[in-house]
């Protein structure tokens, strides 16, 4: 029933290769794959005419259209720059008290401060500041090293306990326990005191001891109330407010070992604008004073 | 037609068709790679690029074990969204001391190029240790056991070594001390004066002192200390405010 093959009529001729007495059609390749393969030989040479190619003795062939992935950047960035070159040179010589009066200025110094923050400051503070354990809280109107827009500003600029900024605040705890200056009795007594004046439940006759030892050892940084001093970077102890925990054990530690919170300079890695703004834009997350 | 039909002499002879084939792939090899050996602009001079500390150099061993680059480049393209993220576009220079390179293309986590001084060196404990204690979102393993993993130093010479026999331009002082150095980088109270001496702002022109600190806040040297030491270098060597990029790129 199967039919017989038969030769068609339009059979091209064989290349002339037999192998086995198997022959082959010598087709020719489809004109649209041959005329795009001469296409991209053709694009190839206009192609190190136009851009830059071929290496020579000193540099390579900079190419007619002298592109350069360098100069793109820097043109990009600089027409973003000088679209806001205007109101970021009004930012930086407005006083910080005064943006807030300026609605176009404030509500650029926000959204380009959120932007700033975001990408520079969160993975620490928190995304909107909400810190912590070890990194405060921005959002809250308890401030380690004081809360105007100056200050920040001040804290942005220099950062906190860094080794590249001369200018950074400064202050260190000492390691009570670790160098020795107080014994763990001592250690005890102190951390029930500081339960104490925070109005956490503590024992009172520790507490009664700790409240000397604190009088010796604590008052000059922390006052004598336990309230804090803001020129020295020293806690309010007697709120609810930890930046280390404020449970006997981390309080504890705390006393033992110290802590030596470090924030970088930036200063330098930001633009004058950008510290402004983010300063304007800490400021406005609630507890600026 | 020509020398086109005589092509079935290639294609009937296998070896003939090898050294054929070697000798096209050959020129086109030497005209890709060769320039980048002798081209002035290829690599251009920038001062203040160091080769690392032995502490750094063990670092970096640790985070090429743990596999850090199969989620973080360590590349900065010359495009506006990289820089204003990450900072200057990154230059050959700074990476012309690592062997083998960290540049990568897979970028699960952020690009790491200049991550040095960006955090502190506490928040890159709490954050190894626990990634999403400050970094919620975050996808990132956690890396807590480098800080319980001292850092036998024994091989540190030879791990020095090694380098300045691939061209990294260790002087025999350096390799020498290396064990000292390796030690002094992570002691706060150590005499690091010769360290300074030979890694330091005087060893290099323009270079910066090597950052001297107990990284990890925890007594010995740990592998953290040491990839804490290295990440905290991290595209810090060159000072980007007198830097004039070459045109020709």
């Amino acid at each position: 029933m199967s039919k017989q093959p038969t030769a068609r009529k339009a059979d091209p001729s064989t290349t002339g290769h037999s192998w086995d007495g198997i022959q082959e059609f010598d087709n020719p390749m489809p004109r649209w794959w041959l005329w795009t393969f001469y296409l991209t030989i053709i694009w190839g040479v206009g192609y190190t005419i136009a851009y830059p190619a071929w290496p020579l003795i000193t540099g390579a062939t900079p190419g007619v259209l002298e592109q350069s992935t360098r100069a793109d950047v820097q043109s990009e960035i600089d027409r973003f720059a000088s679209a806001n070159a205007p109101i970021e040179a009004k930012l930086d010589e407005t006083n910080l008290d005064a943006i807030k009066s300026d609605p176009a200025l404030a509500d650029f110094a926000a959204k380009s401060g959120r932007a700033v923050f975001n990408t520079w400051c969160a993975q620490c503070h928190g995304v909107g500041g909400g810190g912590n354990v070890g990194y405060p809280t921005l959002a809250d109107n308890d401030w380690l090293w004081g809360g105007t827009i100056d200050d920040v500003y001040t804290t942005v600029q220099h950062g906190i306990r860094n080794t590249t900024d001369p200018e950074a605040r400064y202050s260190q705890m000492p390691a009570f326990g670790t160098d020795g200056l107080l014994d763990k009795t001592q250690i005890g007594d102190v951390v029930q005191y500081v339960l104490e004046i925070s109005g956490q439940p503590h024992d009172a006759d520790k507490a009664g001891a700790g409240a000397q030892v604190f009088a010796d050892n604590c008052v000059a940084c922390h006052g004598e109330m336990g309230t804090g001093d803001r020129a020295q970077g020293a806690p309010n102890l007697t709120d609810a407010i930890w930046l280390y925990g404020g449970n006997e054990a981390a309080l504890t530690e705390t006393v033992t070992k110290a802590r030596f919170g470090v924030m970088p300079a930036w200063t330098g890695r930001l633009s004058e604008a950008q510290i402004r703004s983010v300063a304007y834009y800490v400021h406005g997350l609630g507890g600026g004073e | 037609m020509g020398i086109l039909d005589k092509h079935q002499v290639l294609e009937k002879n296998a070896t003939l068709l090898l050294v054929g084939s070697l000798l096209v792939v050959t020129i086109g090899g030497i005209v890709e790679i060769a320039p980048l050996f002798y081209l002035q602009n290829t690599i251009e001079k920038v001062d203040g690029v160091r080769p690392y500390t032995p502490l750094e150099l063990k670092g970096r061993d640790i985070y090429i074990r743990e596999g850090c680059y199969t989620c973080h480049s360590q590349m900065i393209r010359p495009m506006r969204d990289e820089v204003e993220r990450y900072g200057h576009y990154s230059l050959a220079a700074e990476s012309m001391y690592d062997h083998p390179f960290q540049w990568g293309s897979k970028r699960t986590g952020p690009d790491l190029a200049r991550v040095g001084g960006r955090y502190s060196d506490a928040w890159h404990v709490d954050h190894l240790t626990n990634p999403q204690a400050v970094v919620p979102e975050s996808i990132m393993p956690k890396y807590g056991f480098l800080k319980d993993r001292l850092v036998d130093a024994t091989y540190i010479e030879d791990r020095v070594r090694t380098d300045s026999l691939v061209g990294v331009p260790y002087t025999s002082d350096m390799i020498a001390a290396s064990k000292a150095d390796f030690a002094a980088q992570a002691d706060p109270n150590a005499d690091t004066t010769e360290l300074q001496a030979r890694y330091g702002a005087a060893a290099f022109k323009g270079g910066k002192d090597v950052n001297v600190a107990n990284f990890d806040n925890a007594p010995g040297v740990s592998e953290m200390d040491a990839l804490i030491a290295y990440l905290q270098v991290l595209g810090t060597m060159v000072d980007f405010s007198t830097f004039q990029p070459d045109k020709s790129r």
